[in-house]
């Protein structure tokens, strides 16, 4: 007997087992629930659901267009869907999303009309997409702040401040700024991005442009920044143990502060996919729910980049597969999908794994759900990986 | 001036409806993020219950029977199965937008508004200060908020809500069944909350798609600007009502755009959070699930 004894290699195995069964079982488990309210409506509709999601996937994956519109709207939730995660991984919960991107494409829009057209396309870029990130860090940085300072609930002064920005920026577009007769801006004089459509056939007519390499390298730098720097470090220990991170040394209230100005910003950038690649200026309304459909995404992809990246494609074939099956069903049918996935997820996933626990004969991990506002870490619900890398 | 009174009443009604339901929820543990949801959700059921029945009071049924069901879901979701509140709240307000839109399509093949149905009134008496006046829902929410605050204070179940709501484990070990309070706390939002939308729709006669328009966001901000208090969230919805009407009446003027008389109830919440004047501070147990 050489090499390892079998008992040892017994319970690398049965432990390999226990991680397979509790990384695919919840997302079956809550899978299966929107695969039977999906279909309930197909058939309430008097439609076959297979017929139904054939047509779904022929729309998004099946023709240039469906795709390039799948990946330009993918690249919008990918950034807000980083943003509620890497809050999320603080223990915060960033519900602000919606108005963080409406704020960071309203400041792209005014950087790309104040400067000259003249200017250079790499810096006229540059200039906006900073401008995007500032737009959305300074709404992320007010619930960040009271959070820090007086221990304001992040959850409603965001939702609140959702209202609040969107009626601002309402306020400016509508008297100031506005394009007669329409509700945006004038065009952009520099920074516009390249379409994808313009260099390859496998876009065609999409609006999915430059922006998708942008919303891929935040998306590795938020990787890095969380498993690599000492800073990702600090901010996961607050979201797993605030009380036990202050003890270490962490100042808890610097890193939430921190964490939601730089979760506005990611959030922030989103807006640079309209208005730098797509329309090239700003228009009311131009996030249309992204910025909420980033918390499905967050949660689907379990706040981690690559999860999030994935999650992103999955919402975006949803959302744009709607438009595909109007014809058959309402497209109204995803809002409700999108609606039901949230939940099946938010509820079979914690519960799938206490499930798992309790057939281990181990103690259920139920014990440490905390008010948010004592103890901000993420409860238990959430499934962030703890021991990444 | 008393054109005033009756149109802040009439405006302050859906709030008074929902912060109701908020005072309750939150009171009992439950974060109350769901209130739109359940208004939307009331007001579609209310909508569809008064145009296949002709009868407003059926309609009210219907809508308040529409808010239990959502509320159950959340219920079910976030204490039985003890999911995360505030994602399963946010969810619920999707689920509430995208349920109400398909079966707009569905019932009345619209997607923008229903059929008239049939409300209190005439349109043209209701909007006046007698159609007001004779409208039961206007009585109803009023009661509805006293209700509520008796309820808190002054009966055993309203004290096991409260209990339910700050300290669950204590409450526990004296035999409360915290599950089944919260439960019914929940249930009771969406009776609550849902009147608030019942009264949108038969009001304006008709179902529009997302008609509610953020009221229910606005009962949450009178809910934690009154501090969870009946009385004071009372008071915050009638200002809030008040700020909306006089923006309303002085449109003409311009004197202050629209969009910064919107904004009034959101800001005041987070100034309260915040703290500067008497700060608003949440029941202890909000947001923490019981096993």
């Amino acid at each position: 007997m050489t090499g390892t004894p079998p008992d040892a290699t017994a319970e690398r195995r049965q432990r390999w087992r226990e991680r397979i069964e509790e990384s695919i079982l919840p997302p079956l488990v809550a899978l299966t629930i929107a695969a039977v309210v999906g279909d309930l409506l197909i058939i309430t509709f008097g439609q076959a659901p297979g017929e139904v999601y054939r047509q779904l996937l022929e729309g998004t994956w099946g023709n240039a267009y469906g795709f390039g519109q799948v990946i330009y709207k993918a690249t919008t939730l990918t950034f807000t869907g980083l943003a509620v995660a890497l809050g999320i991984r603080a223990g915060l919960f960033n519900i602000g999303a919606e108005s963080q991107l409406a704020a960071g494409g309203f400041a792209a829009a005014l950087a790309g009309l104040a400067i000259p057209g003249a200017t250079p396309g790499i810096i006229a870029v540059i200039i906006c997409i900073v401008a995007a990130a500032l737009g959305g860090g300074a709404v992320g940085a007010v619930p960040g702040v009271l959070r820090a300072r007086f221990g304001a609930s992040e959850v409603i002064v965001t939702i609140m401040l959702n209202f609040i920005v969107l009626a601002l920026l309402n306020y400016f577009v509508a008297t100031h700024l506005a394009v007669a007769e329409t509700l945006h801006t004038r065009e952009i004089n520099a920074g516009k991005l390249a379409r994808l459509a313009d260099m390859s056939p496998l876009f065609s007519g999409s609006a999915a442009n430059m922006t998708l390499l942008l919303a891929i390298a935040v998306a590795g730098a938020v990787w890095w920044y969380l498993f690599r720097t000492r800073a990702g470090y600090e901010l996961r220990a607050v979201g797993l143990q605030p009380d036990a991170a202050e003890y270490g040394g962490v100042r808890v209230g610097n890193v939430w502060a921190k964490t939601m100005i730089v979760s506005g910003a990611l959030a922030g950038l989103g807006g640079i996919n309209y208005v730098l690649g797509y329309k090239h200026y700003y228009e009311e309304g131009f996030g249309a729910g992204s910025g909420f459909l980033g918390i499905a995404v967050a949660l689907v992809g379990r706040n981690h980049p690559v999860g999030v990246v994935i999650a992103a494609l999955l919402f975006a074939t949803l959302s744009q597969g709607g438009l595909a099956v109007n014809a058959l069903v309402p497209k109204q049918m995803v809002d409700v999908l999108t609606a039901v996935v949230i939940i099946a997820v938010a509820t079979a996933v914690p519960e799938v794994r206490r499930a798992l626990a309790a057939s281990r004969r181990r103690e259920p991990g139920t014990g440490n759900r905390e008010p948010f506002i004592a103890n901000p870490g993420p409860s238990s619900q959430f499934p962030v990986p703890t021991s990444q890398q | 001036m008393l054109a005033f009174l009756v149109q802040t009443l009439r405006i302050a009604v859906p709030y008074l409806f929902a912060a109701a339901g908020g005072i309750v929820s939150e009171r009992a543990g439950i974060i109350a993020l769901t209130l739109e949801g359940f208004m939307l959700t009331g007001a579609f059921c209310a909508a569809l219950g008064s145009f296949y029945s002709g009868s407003p009071w059926v309609g009210i049924v219907a809508g308040v029977f529409g808010g239990v069901l959502a509320a159950l879901l959340h219920a079910l979701a976030t204490i039985r199965y003890r999911a995360d509140q505030v994602v399963v709240g946010i969810a619920m307000n999707l689920l509430a937008v995208g349920v109400t839109r398909f079966f707009l399509r569905l019932a009345f093949d619209s997607s923008s508004n229903s059929p008239r149905v049939p409300g209190f009134g005439g349109a043209e008496i209701a909007s006046g200060v007698l159609g007001t006046l004779a409208n039961p829902l206007v009585w109803m929410g009023l009661i509805t908020m006293a209700l509520v605050g008796w309820t808190l204070y002054r009966t055993p179940f309203g004290l096991r809500v409260r209990a339910a709501g700050e300290k669950p484990e204590a409450a526990a070990s004296v035999g409360v069944p915290v599950r089944r309070v919260r439960w019914l706390a929940v249930a009771l939002s969406g009776v609550c909350a849902s009147l608030g939308g019942v009264y949108l729709a038969l009001d304006q006669h008709q179902f529009t798609d997302g008609m509610t328009a953020g009221r229910g966001f606005i009962a949450l901000a009178a809910v934690i600007f009154g501090k969870w208090d009946p009385k004071r969230v009372t008071i915050a919805c009638f200002l809030f009502a008040a700020a909306e009407t006089m923006q309303i009446r002085l449109q003409a003027l311009q004197l202050v755009p629209s969009q910064f008389v919107e904004m009034i109830p959101y800001v005041l919440t987070i100034v309260a959070l915040a703290g500067v004047v008497g700060r608003a501070v949440q029941p202890a147990a909000l947001g923490k699930a019981v096993d």
